[in-house]
Order: structure tokens, then sequence, then C-alpha cells
């Protein structure tokens, strides 16, 4: 074991671990245990919004899997990455102030209750919440695998172990503090991002002999590496543009985002976390992927893509700082594991069985049942990536798009449409959901771009179509 | 109890312009991203040229990129974005 990388990650869970248990004392006095539980009572500021929305949307893939494409692809592959630019600002300018004031207005503490007042129809309800917590479940269980994963190269510990000491890391902190604890260490673990891109950043250019030796190496090996159309020049502009539809405006979708943005205490706190969340969001994309194919000359030859970025770190940095950068994904992984575990279970007691078994529970009786879903899911979820079904595996493959083509027009036109009513909405869920999975398994890419694009597009002009139709039988 | 949403609300009018001004923002950067990439990136890799040893379209369109979207970003937000308050009390009622 290499206690040089080891000290600086056990060192990051400790932290992560005392803004847990300071955030439980929140849980405990609050009046509004849904509220603090699952929302934070509102109370983000400007630079934890920022870091929250960030960390959550930054996961194993912008840290392992992102680097280890471009290795393969070289600058094309950064180019399709910087669609993410977009996520920094567009999300909470579209999203905006309108669903702040009338989230508010509302009452509502998760996405489900804002569509729930918004079309005041059950099969919205269960419907959304079916989406969330089959999805959600699958995407988590993958991110659970892949923080493992990771603690087993680092520490050299099997597997079971490993898995084990990242799932109660995270269960811990989760269950005690509640969304407050899950924003708060996302903040610690943005900044670790932010950090550990910077210092692997310079050491890899460091290493590499600098930018024009970097570039110059890459070209003498295949000129289409600093081509903006991929090594092989299969990456064509239609299907790295239609990445802005998954990566860039259709994360105002998905819900583990949406619900950040009616977390914010005032519109002081919205307007510095856009300037924030783009500058971190940016340079996170940009010197992850661009990291990925500079290590392309220092590093030759490595087969598997997310081997890159621990590798890497090990041989350009000295032990210490490479536990600091390689804390960076773990964080990752983490913060958007913690945000889908409370989401999943805010989805499962307020959504579900406080809306329809229980309405009438006491104070007490919900924060039981609070602790104990989040516990109970956290472990399902472990046995799940002891030995994945493959149901789990194939339902991740589109939990990002499928959220994406279920979620994004009843929000977007939940708000800026006056016409458009649960008729409308229940037909772009079902649409976007079914297209979703035709597209993937029948024509994916279709017209050279991403598989999202179609069921964007097909669920957009049913929600119309249904609203505007059934608007004018009931008007007669 | 829950009040209804009142569509008249002024706060509203605000909130729509802002909308509408991300959305500007996104088209503007994704032609500035596209229009360097491919119009640069398109050359034979002998004919690029380079700028800090990157390739220009890539200079261009990916760090000149990011850095003029955080200017315009943080331009709009501080002069065409306004304050509001989005507590129920303090909004325009009926």
């Amino acid at each position: 074991m290499n206690w040089g990388v080891i000290a600086p990650l056990v060192i990051f869970l400790l932290i992560i671990f005392a803004v847990g248990f300071w955030s439980h004392k929140f849980v405990l006095k609050s009046n509004s245990f849904l509220e603090e539980y699952f929302l934070g009572e509102r109370q983000m500021g400007g630079f934890i919004l920022a870091m929250t929305m960030v960390a959550t949307y930054g996961s194993a893939s912008s840290f392992i899997g992102g680097p280890g494409v471009a290795y393969t692809q070289g600058l094309g592959w950064v180019l399709l990455a910087m669609a993410q630019l977009a996520t920094g600002y567009f999300t909470l300018m579209v999203l905006g102030k309108k669903f702040a004031i009338v989230a508010r207005q509302y009452k509502a503490i998760t996405l489900i209750d804002f569509l729930k007042e918004r079309y005041q129809s059950k099969t919205v309800v269960l419907l959304s919440a079916a989406s969330i917590i089959i999805f959600l479940f699958s995407s988590m269980t993958a991110q659970w695998i892949g923080g493992a994963r990771l603690v087993e190269s680092l520490t050299g510990l099997p597997y079971i172990t490993a898995l084990l000491i990242f799932a109660f890391s995270v269960l811990i902190f989760v269950i005690i503090g509640g969304f407050r604890a899950v924003a708060l260490t996302d903040a610690v673990m943005g900044v670790v991002m932010f950090a550990g891109t910077l210092v692997l950043l310079i050491a890899t250019i460091k290493a590499g002999g600098g930018i024009p030796k970097i570039i110059s190496d890459l070209t003498a090996e295949n000129p289409n590496l600093i081509s903006p159309f991929g090594a092989e020049r299969t990456l064509t502009p239609s299907y790295v543009s239609s990445f802005w539809i998954l990566v860039g405006i259709g994360v105002v979708g998905l819900p583990q985002i949406t619900v950040r943005a009616m977390s914010y205490k005032n519109s002081k706190a919205m307007h510095s976390a856009i300037i924030i969340g783009t500058i971190v969001v940016g340079f996170i994309m940009l010197g992850m992927h661009l990291i990925g194919v500079f290590a392309r000359p220092v590093l030759p030859g490595v087969k598997i893509g997310d081997t890159v970025m621990p590798l890497l770190s090990m041989k350009v940095l000295p032990p210490y700082a490479a536990g600091i950068v390689l804390a960076a994904p773990m964080a990752a992984i983490m913060s958007t594991v913690n945000a889908l575990l409370i989401l999943v279970s805010s989805a499962l007691v307020k959504d579900v069985y406080l809306n329809y078994m229980k309405p009438n529970a006491s104070q007490s009786h919900v924060k039981k049942i609070s602790f104990s879903v989040t516990a109970i899911i956290g472990i399902i979820v472990i046995i799940f990536s002891l030995s994945p079904p493959d149901l789990i595996i194939w339902l991740n493959l589109f939990s990002f798009g499928g959220l994406e083509s279920v979620f994004i027009w009843p929000v977007i036109f939940g708000l800026y449409l006056a016409k458009g009513n649960k008729y409308g909405a229940i037909a772009s869920m079902v649409l976007g959901m079914c297209s979703y999975i035709i597209f993937d398994r029948f024509y994916p890419n279709a017209f050279g771009m991403h598989t999202v694009v179609m069921p964007i597009l097909i669920s957009m002009i049913g929600f119309i179509v249904v609203s505007y139709a059934s608007g004018t039988k009931i008007a007669k | 109890m829950k009040k209804p949403v009142n569509p008249r609300d002024k706060r509203f009018k605000i909130a729509h312009r802002e909308a509408l001004i991300g959305a500007v923002l996104v088209i503007i950067n994704f032609i500035w991203w596209y229009g360097f990439a491919y119009g640069l990136g398109s050359e034979k890799v002998e004919n690029y040229t380079y700028i800090f040893g990157l390739p220009a379209w890539f200079f261009y369109s990916c760090i000149a990129g990011f850095i003029v979207m955080v200017i315009l970003v943080a331009l709009t937000v501080k002069f065409l974005f306004k304050d509001v308050p989005f507590e129920e009390e303090e909004g325009e009622r009926k």
C-alpha cells in the first residue's frame, strides 16, 4: 500500500464526516424537518449553490471516463466536452427566478412537488417518481461501482472491502446530515476537483516538455489528434454539436440539478452562482479533458482509457500530491452519489409515501421514515454493486438522456407555457421515455446525432399538440 | 394554505426576460464554438497555425471561447439581471 497517496484521501474523508455531523445539528433543530432534510431550508448561498451544481453534475465520467476518451480521440473530444460550459449558466438562468418563486408559492420541496401542484395529476406524480427511482437508482449503482474500483486501484484493497469503505463513507454523512450535508460536502469536493485539475494540468504540461512540444509529438504520432474530427476522423460536426443537447441544455431536465435550482436563499445567491458555476465547470471540463490529450506523449500505450488518469497522477506527481489529485475523482463520484441518494429517498418518502400512503404522519414518524429509507436504499445499492445485475447496467446506459427526455418539457413548459396541462405533460413524459428506449435499441445516433436529440424533439411536439388539443376540447 | 400562482406577478416579467437572455447566451456560445472549431479546424493539419503552441481553431473555440463566455455571463448578470424577493408576502398580489 502506498501511504503517501492514501493519507490525503483519509484526511479528505475525515473533513467530509465533520461536515456531515455539523449538518446533523441543523436537522435536529429544524422546525420543518422535510424542508431541512431534503432541501436545506432553501438557505444555499451563491458559492455553495455553484459548487453543489458543478459537483453533482461532474461525475466519474468527467474525471475518469472523459479524459480516457480524450486520450484516444485527441483535441476533438475536448471540443465536445466544452459543450458542457453552457450548463454553468443556462440551467440557472432558464429555470431561474420563475422556478424559485413558483416553487416557494407551491411550497415544493422536490421536483415532483412542483409538477404535482402545476399539473394537479396523480399520473404525473407516479410517472415522475417511477422514472426517478428506476433511472437514478441504476446510475447510482454505476457510480458506486466506479468509486469502489477507484478505491481498489489506489489502495490495493479487494473490491468488496473497497466498496464497503466507499459506501459507508457516503451513507453516514448523507443519512444523518440530509441535503445540507450533501450541499456543503459538495462545496468541499468542488474545491478539491478544481484544485486537482489545476495541479495535474500543470504537472502534465511540465512532464510533456511544454505545450508546443506536446502538440508536435501528437502531430508526429497522428495529425488527426490535433484536428476537431478525432483520431479516426469519426467525430462529425453534427454528432459533436448534438452533445449541446445531451450535456448542455438538456441538463435542465435532470431532477438532481433542478432540485438545486429551488434550494437557494435569494436572487443575489443565484447571480453569483451563475458566474462562479460557469468559471468552475468550464475550467474543470477544459482542464480534465486537455489533461487526457496531453497524457498521450507523457504516458504512451495505455490500453484501458479509464486508467489514464490514475496512472498519470502517479507518474507525474509526488505521492502526496497524487493523493490530493486522486481525491478529485473520488469527490466527483461521491458528490454525484450523495445527490442521487437524497433525491431517490425524497421521491420515495415525500412524493410517494407521504402523498398517497400516509398523508398525516407525525413529525417524528417522518423523521424515522426519512432516515431509514435513505439507509435502506443505500444498503440495497451496496448489494447490487457487489454483483451488478445486467438490468442495472442496461438502465444506467440511458439514465442521463432518458431522464432529460422525460422531464425537460414538463418542467420548462410548466414554467413558461400557460396553456400546458396535465395531458400534455403525461404525453410528453411517456413519449420521451418510450421513444428514447426505441431509438436507443433500434436506431441509435439517428441522422448522425446523439440518440437523445430525437426523443427530446418528439416529447416537445407531444406536449404542445396534446396540451392545445385537450385545452380546446375542455373549453368547448 | 397554498395560494394559486398569480400569472400577472410583476416579478415574472423579469424572470421571463432573464430566461430569454440565457437562451440567447447559449446561441452566441454555440456559434462562437462551432464557427472557430470547424471554420479554422477543417483546414489540412499541415496548414494549421498555432497560438501558445495550441492549434488556432482550438485556442479560439475552446480557450478564448471559455474566457469570452465568462466575461459575457458576468456582464449580463451584473447589468441586466435584477434582484427580486422570492418570498410570498413581499410579492405583488391582487
